[in-house]
């Protein structure tokens, strides 16, 4: 061999019971270069990654550091091979400081001397350019701060190998510039990165190199600067797939819920939404940005009658109807006047559907009540659930299986059809795609865009700005539970809201600059 | 009030609350492992039932040449191995196999509390009566560890220098523990490990051997309570239901505590007090029953005004009752 890479997969695969999670990959790393790993979801990106990081151990095949072949059983033989992870989910303990999660499971002796610990952590920062609070707790923290904490821990650690699981899905733009410098820092300083991300334009500014996962088998790995978006999708998906939203012209938009000064606050008094107001149009799709726990749910909640409402008005319009005050009603009567929430938490279970019934039973949570019989009426249920599983072709062997088993793309179909089926003329979708793949995120993009086309109002909570940018109309910026500005999406841009997200108004718009600082304190908006 | 003095009031609140603070210590290390071991009551049982045993035996065996402070120290070890070794029993089937562990630990308190049973009536259709050692023996164990001129002081004496060993013994392990837990690495990780397994995993911590150790050596403190109670309280004669409830009340004075070591101190004093309150300070027409369900009234409120105020740090460990398994998906 003439070259040692610095890790080398060899012939690696990963079973999950009958199911092949990686499948005999083969797949090196060169030092100094930031190499991205794509693929559909289920497709063993993470998986592949786990076993790296001594989280999962591989079934067959071996992997190579340096040229020699290792064993990497646990989380700590991977330290002692420099190699870090940096968890999708952020593995910190939210009680403890930012230096305590640092130095955790470190085989240091001794007494805990908290002062030399935040000394080295502040040396970290100083040389890549973080910004932390050593002695800052995480639950007080921002999501760009936990990913700080968490890349400092494995720098501490003195990783070489450096992997990221999906580290922007959570990100404001500013955010994101802000982590791929501290990325190019580290590529200087001789640190190889693997990044895992679904986002295709990201893919394309950070990476050197691009290796394609498809169901669990690695498919290639090109140079970045010789492939484009659409051969990389082809790649991924086994097939060309359209990457477009049929974004029509809204017709003859008509008031459907009319927003007015609405205040609510979480079950500790604190002030989750104030003074919210805004219209939603039918035949219109309205997104809703905002960084994580803005006030997101909370809106949609309210609409929806599972909150209180401490003032405001909210005054539905349905189609050649009068207008009725929402507010005061139950949840059930919303619901029944044409008021729809899908809301996919984070785990995608929580809300919504109940996970050891089928598709069937999941259907009747939504009818059981209009039949007045003695017993429980499957017939309708069983019809909704056959016409989801056949319109949005959903993966289960049968409509009776547990929605608990199907993989996390499916789940959201049922729950996304579902409230589809039960023709809303208002239509609340919250993270609909939240770790869905480009394909079928697409799905559930046009069936967004397909009910607009009906005439129905379509709220749509996202994440992807990108996305949000190309499916909506308007779109609704909150910040702290205000709105903080509301923008045609035909001709604003990315850095526009991701301004209004971080302060109310933006703090690029000249004559509000300075009038409200921003609430979190939060670095990374200078613009370069 | 006849009757009535406060010093006596305070001393009996300490003797009475010292099995629990043995009791809530150990299951503040175990909790503070993410371990939810509802099994207190029987490893109390346990650890009273082979305590008593252990001492019985070795007074019987050396007769009149028994030692006092080794007969202690027999006791005190019997009661903890006893609880070790149920602790053992709850870690294997909830960290190694995965039961869950609010039914494990229900079942430790029934196994518990029939294998205390067991000796406990064995010893005393063996001897034919009431077990019990010789009165030099009792006296090592009831006794104070202070000269006789310090506990002749007015006042002070009494409230500090008159209690038998285990009261200052369990002070001295709940300060330890304290300290372990917040100025030393390991106990940082302990801390981690019950928070957050996944994140103590991915950072190399054993979770597995994090929670063996704190699960077994909190038991065995906890069995310590029993023993403590049996040999002093209950002075060091079997009754089969002299234990009955100590270790739900030491669960409970968990959650009192906001699993913290060093309110277990005022804590089980407080606790110790409600429990004889009925004795010391009885008022007429209300029954002996209100007063008994006092501490878990006391629990209750503190759990209330608790979750009103959202302190992070009162929280329980955020991993407490759920078993870890690293390749779950």
């Amino acid at each position: 061999m003439e070259t040692t890479h610095v890790v080398e997969f060899r012939g690696i695969s990963k079973y999950f019971g009958d199911n092949a999670a990686n499948d005999n990959v083969d797949l090196y790393l060169d030092k100094g270069v930031i190499m991205s790993l794509l693929g559909e979801n289920g497709s063993g990106k993470t998986t592949l990654m786990n076993m790296l990081a001594g989280i999962y151990f591989p079934d067959k095949g071996e992997i190579l550091i340096n040229g020699k072949p290792v064993t990497i059983r646990s989380p700590k033989d991977a330290f002692e091979h420099h190699i870090g992870m940096i968890h999708q989910h952020f593995m910190l303990v939210d009680v403890f400081t930012a230096a305590e999660n640092i130095v955790l499971g470190l085989d240091e002796a001794g007494r805990l001397d908290r002062r030399q610990i935040a000394d080295k952590v502040r040396a970290i920062s100083e040389k890549y350019g973080f910004e932390i609070d050593p002695n800052k707790k995480v639950y007080d923290m921002s999501v760009s701060e936990k990913q700080t904490v968490e890349i400092i821990k494995v720098l501490y650690r003195g990783a070489d190998i450096l992997i990221l699981d999906e580290p922007t899905a959570v990100l404001t733009p500013q955010e994101t510039e802000k982590l791929f410098r501290i990325m190019r820092t580290m590529k200087e300083d001789g640190k190889s990165i693997i990044i895992i991300t679904h986002k295709l334009n990201e893919v394309m500014s950070i990476s050197d190199v691009v290796a394609v996962l498809r169901k669990g088998k690695h498919i290639a790995t090109v140079r970045t600067g010789e492939t484009n978006e659409a051969q990389l999708t082809e790649m991924m998906v086994g097939r060309k797939v359209e990457l477009d939203i049929d974004r029509l012209d809204p017709r003859d938009p008509k008031p459907r819920l009319t927003i007015a000064g609405l205040t609510c606050r979480d079950n500790e008094g604190v002030e989750k939404l104030s003074d919210v107001g805004f219209i939603a149009y039918g035949g219109e799709i309205l997104g809703i940005a905002g960084i994580a726990g803005s006030g997101q749910k909370e809106l949609l909640e309210a609409i929806a009658g599972l909150r209180r409402i401490e003032k405001g008005s909210i005054i539905y319009t349905p189609e050649g109807k009068a207008p009725t005050e929402l507010v005061g009603k139950s949840p059930m009567e919303i619901k029944d006047a044409g008021v729809a929430l899908a809301f996919v938490p984070e785990d995608r279970l929580g809300m919504g559907l109940v996970g050891g019934m089928g598709m069937t039973g999941n259907m009747m949570l939504r009818s059981w009540s209009k039949s007045h019989k003695w017993f429980i009426d499957k017939k309708e249920p069983r019809r909704l659930a056959q016409e989801v599983y056949k319109f949005l072709e959903v993966a289960t062997p049968d409509i009776d299986y547990p929605v608990r088993k199907l993989s996390g793309g499916n789940v959201q179909k049922v729950l996304v059809g579902r409230e589809i089926a039960s023709e809303p003329s208002v239509l609340m979708s919250a993270y609909a795609v939240r770790g869905l793949d480009i394909n079928t995120s697409y799905i559930i993009y046009n069936l967004m865009a397909g009910q607009k086309a009906k005439g129905v109002a379509v709220i749509f909570v996202g994440e992807d700005l990108d996305v949000l940018l190309q499916l909506c109309d308007k779109i609704l910026v909150l910040c702290g539970g205000r709105v903080s500005g509301i923008v045609d999406a035909r001709t604003a841009t990315k850095e526009e809201i991701g301004l209004l997200m971080t302060s109310i108004g933006g703090s690029s718009t000249e004559s509000r600059a300075g009038s409200e600082s921003n609430p979190d304190g939060k670095e990374g908006l200078k613009n370069e | 009030m006849n009757g009535f003095s406060l010093i006596g009031l305070i001393r009996a609140a300490i003797l009475n609350g010292t099995p629990l603070l043995y009791g809530t210590s150990g299951e503040i290390l175990t909790q503070k492992s993410g371990n939810m071991n509802l099994g207190v009551e029987g490893l109390m049982f346990m650890g009273g039932a082979f305590g008593l045993c252990g001492a019985f035996v070795y007074g019987n065996a050396a007769g009149d040449n028994a030692v006092g402070w080794i007969a202690v120290l027999i006791a005190f070890l019997c009661a903890f191995l006893a609880g070790v070794a149920g602790a053992f029993i709850y870690s294997v089937l909830t960290v190694t196999l995965r039961a869950n562990q609010n039914v494990t630990g229900l079942a430790l308190t029934i196994f518990g509390t029939g294998v205390g049973q067991f000796v406990g009536e064995l010893m005393r259709l063996r001897v034919g009566g009431n077990v019990s050692i010789s009165n030099t023996l009792k006296t090592a164990f009831s006794g104070s560890i202070f000269p006789e001129a310090m506990q002749k002081i007015p006042v002070l004496g009494d409230l500090l220098f008159n209690y038998n060993i285990f009261v200052y013994a369990g002070i001295v392990i709940v300060v330890l523990m304290s300290w372990f837990m917040h100025h030393t690495r390991k106990g940082l990780y302990l801390r981690a490990v019950g928070e957050s397994p996944a994140t103590a995993d991915a950072a190399g911590i054993s979770v597995t051997r994090y929670r063996y150790a704190a699960t077994c050596l909190g038991g065995g403190i906890s069995a310590l309570g029993g023993m403590v109670h049996t040999m002093t309280i209950a002075g060091c004669v079997w009754n089969h239901n002299a234990l009955a409830g100590e270790g739900w009340v030491a669960v409970a004075l968990v959650i009192f505590c906001l699993w913290k070591p060093l309110n277990a101190l005022w804590g089980s004093m407080l606790f110790g007090g409600l429990l004889i309150l009925y004795l010391r300070l009885p008022i007429p027409f209300i029954p002996t029953q209100i007063y008994k369900i006092v501490p878990y009234i006391a629990t209750t409120i503190v759990l209330i005004l608790v979750s009103m105020r959202q302190r992070k740090e009162d929280q329980p460990p955020a991993g407490l009752g759920l078993n870890y398994f690293r390749e779950d998906r």
